[in-house]
């Protein structure tokens, strides 16, 4: 399982950079939602990955998972929730100002 | 527990809630509302820095859970004194929008106030997860507020601005994930107790995550090669937003300092070495920093180019890495954050006088009221170029004493003093340009508004305190950099629950 786990968040991770280079927002703001899905998997594995437990505190499991990754990764998610959205916002208004969807405003240069 | 340490986020928090309640609310009740909230700061975090200043930390128990359980927010002399330069520059900002800059687009007041929570609370946290959730109440603040105004290159700064801080709050997350990993806690005093235990499988590892956090921290202190935003993010700004973004960058050099000095030095083992890290890119930074003042053709522009020079020099001292050089740091980021503060406002009060040319420093219409403007300009000039006799000189003096211990003595030295007098030959260039080179007629007849004056001359008055009470300012700095370098206080102040948990059991 470890090794699916890392080969996922170096796909999500790579494949997020790869669109972040690119020179249009809208790649650009696919490429910061990848890198963040990349990221809260890392970091939901920062408190090691367990099977076949449960994450209650139940009398018959003696081994819990560590419940404090979980909250992270949740603040994170919540956090990157609202900043993606607001980056489509700001993607939009570029585009209507500046007549462009480059990052740069205008292409070539 | 001292219940006005949670004071600092809680006024601007509950004023910013309101603010965006009172949404239909005329422009009078939100300006009163905000100033309010803005003003009563500075009482509270002066109070808490006569606190600090006793001498141990102060630790404030969210919901009196004992840490490293409970979230912990700690007062020091280090944080005590962000606290204070941030409140003061947040009035000077404050009042200065009060001219009409608040009004240039919705919300202003509201983001106003969530911004100096977010700033606050990066100040206070002792938790470095809390760390990032603050960085991020003062980014998204910050990200409406560079946008605030509208205008074609306001939103290309802006975008940048966003997509770059979004990529280093993903850095940010990572080198949390590995520092949790390794250590198992994220309460700055816990991890730097467990640090000195850590086995040796993941020192490696965590020697990564510190150095992740350098890049994060790095970026937001616009040291050198994550630097390249700063100068049109900022000039691009509204100018009283630009005046609060002064303390921005600080914000960087502060998470460094409680940081890197907490945990990832550790004196005994071979932590990072923040005089390899940083000393040479802090160096860098002040030579690009330099190479932009003198080529830049816009009065904001050189300001934002100070502001890259201000970070390099005080992130040399940093990398000093000892008690003087982080003494003297202290004190220059005072002295810079008030300066480059007021010369944001002042750039934007010339170009307001000089009709279709603005802050372009070439010929134009003369200014409506040079006198004063001059003066002030004189001063901000002397302060920032460190001139004598301002706290400028004072606090350039003082790096360049702690640098003599160091090996690297010459090319602090060198790169420092050729700076200085780079920054004063553009400054003096511009000065020239501005209020000397000018045709015969008069910009437009827009005088000074009191308040703008006001602002701007308190943020000049600011350092000229710093100077006049040079030896206590240096005093508490150098208590606060022999805190810094004594972390034992601040595990121990943030740890000691035992009186707290025999409280909770006679309780019960």
């Amino acid at each position: 399982m470890e090794a699916l786990f890392s080969i996922v968040i170096g796909v999500l991770v790579a494949c997020g950079v790869f669109l972040i280079l690119r020179a249009r927002t809208f790649p650009v703001i696919l490429g910061l939602t990848l890198l963040s899905y990349g990221v809260n998997v890392f970091l939901f594995a920062s408190g090691r990955l367990l099977v076949d437990s449960a994450p209650l505190v139940l009398p018959e499991i003696t081994v819990h998972p560590d419940p404090l990754p979980q909250a992270l990764v949740l603040t994170a998610i919540v956090i990157g929730f609202g900043m993606t959205a607001y980056t489509i916002v700001l993607a939009l208004k570029a585009n209507g100002e500046l007549g462009s969807d480059h990052v740069d405003g205008e292409a070539g240069g | 527990m001292n219940h006005w340490i949670i004071a600092p986020l809680l006024l601007p928090l509950v004023a910013g809630a309101l603010l965006l309640v009172l949404e239909w609310s005329g422009i009078a009740t939100k300006r009163a509302l905000g100033l309010t909230s803005t003003a009563a700061l500075v009482p509270v975090a002066l109070g808490l820095m006569g606190i600090a200043a006793a001498g141990e930390p102060q630790v404030y128990y969210l919901g009196n859970w004992p840490a490293p359980f409970g979230i912990v927010l700690v007062v020091d002399r280090l944080s005590a004194l962000m606290l204070v330069l941030t409140s003061v520059l947040a009035c000077a900002s404050l009042l200065y929008a009060l001219g009409g800059d608040d009004t240039k687009g919705a919300d202003f007041h509201a983001l106003f106030q969530f911004q100096l929570l977010g700033i606050n609370g990066a100040f206070l946290t002792g938790d470095m997860f809390n760390l990032f959730v603050f960085f991020e109440i003062l980014l998204i603040a910050s990200y409406c507020l560079i946008a605030h105004g509208g205008g074609a290159a306001r939103t290309r700064a802006a975008m940048h601005f966003v997509v770059l801080n979004l990529v280093g709050s993903a850095v940010f997350l990572i080198a949390l994930g590995v520092v949790y990993g390794t250590l198992g806690t994220l309460n700055m005093a816990d991890l730097a107790m467990k640090v000195t235990e850590m086995d040796s499988d993941s020192i490696g590892l965590f020697k990564v995550a510190g150095l992740l956090l350098l890049v994060v921290f790095g970026l937001k202190a616009a040291l050198l090669p994550l630097g390249f935003w700063l100068p049109a993010a900022y000039r691009s700004a509204t100018a009283s937003v630009a005046c609060l973004f002064a303390i921005m960058t600080k914000v960087g050099v502060y998470a460094i300092l409680r940081v890197h000095l907490l945990i990832f030095i550790d004196p005994s083992e071979d932590g990072l070495s923040l005089e390899r890290w940083l000393l040479p890119l802090a160096l860098a930074t002040i030579i690009l920093g330099t190479i932009g003042v003198v080529a830049a053709s816009e009065l904001r522009a050189t300001v934002s180019y100070l502001v890259v020079v201000s970070v390099g020099t005080l992130l040399a001292a940093v990398g000093l890495s000892s008690q003087d050089g982080l003494a003297a740091a202290l004190y220059y980021l005072v002295h810079s954050t008030l300066v480059t503060g007021s010369l944001f406002l002042l750039a934007d009060l010339i170009g307001r006088q000089r009709g279709p040319m603005q802050a372009r420093l070439d010929r134009s219409q003369s200014v409506y009221q040079p006198a004063l403007l001059g003066t002030l300009f004189f001063v901000a000039a002397v302060a920032v170029s460190g001139l004598p006799p301002l706290s400028g000189f004072v606090a350039k003096l003082s790096i360049l004493q702690a640098a003599q211990a160091s090996t690297a003595v010459a090319s602090i030295w060198g790169i420092m003093l050729i700076s200085g007098l780079f920054i004063v030959v553009a400054l003096s260039r511009a000065g020239t340009a501005i209020f000397w080179r000018t045709e015969d007629t008069q910009g437009e007849p827009r005088s000074v508004r009191g308040i703008e004056a006001l602002s701007t001359g308190g943020l000049l008055a600011g350092t000229l305190l710093l100077m006049v009470f040079g030896a206590q300012a240096l005093d508490y700095t150098q208590a606060t950099a022999e805190q810094l370098r004594h972390r034992s206080g601040y595990v121990a102040a943030v740890l000691a629950n035992e009186s707290l948990r025999t409280r909770a059991s006679t309780k019960e």
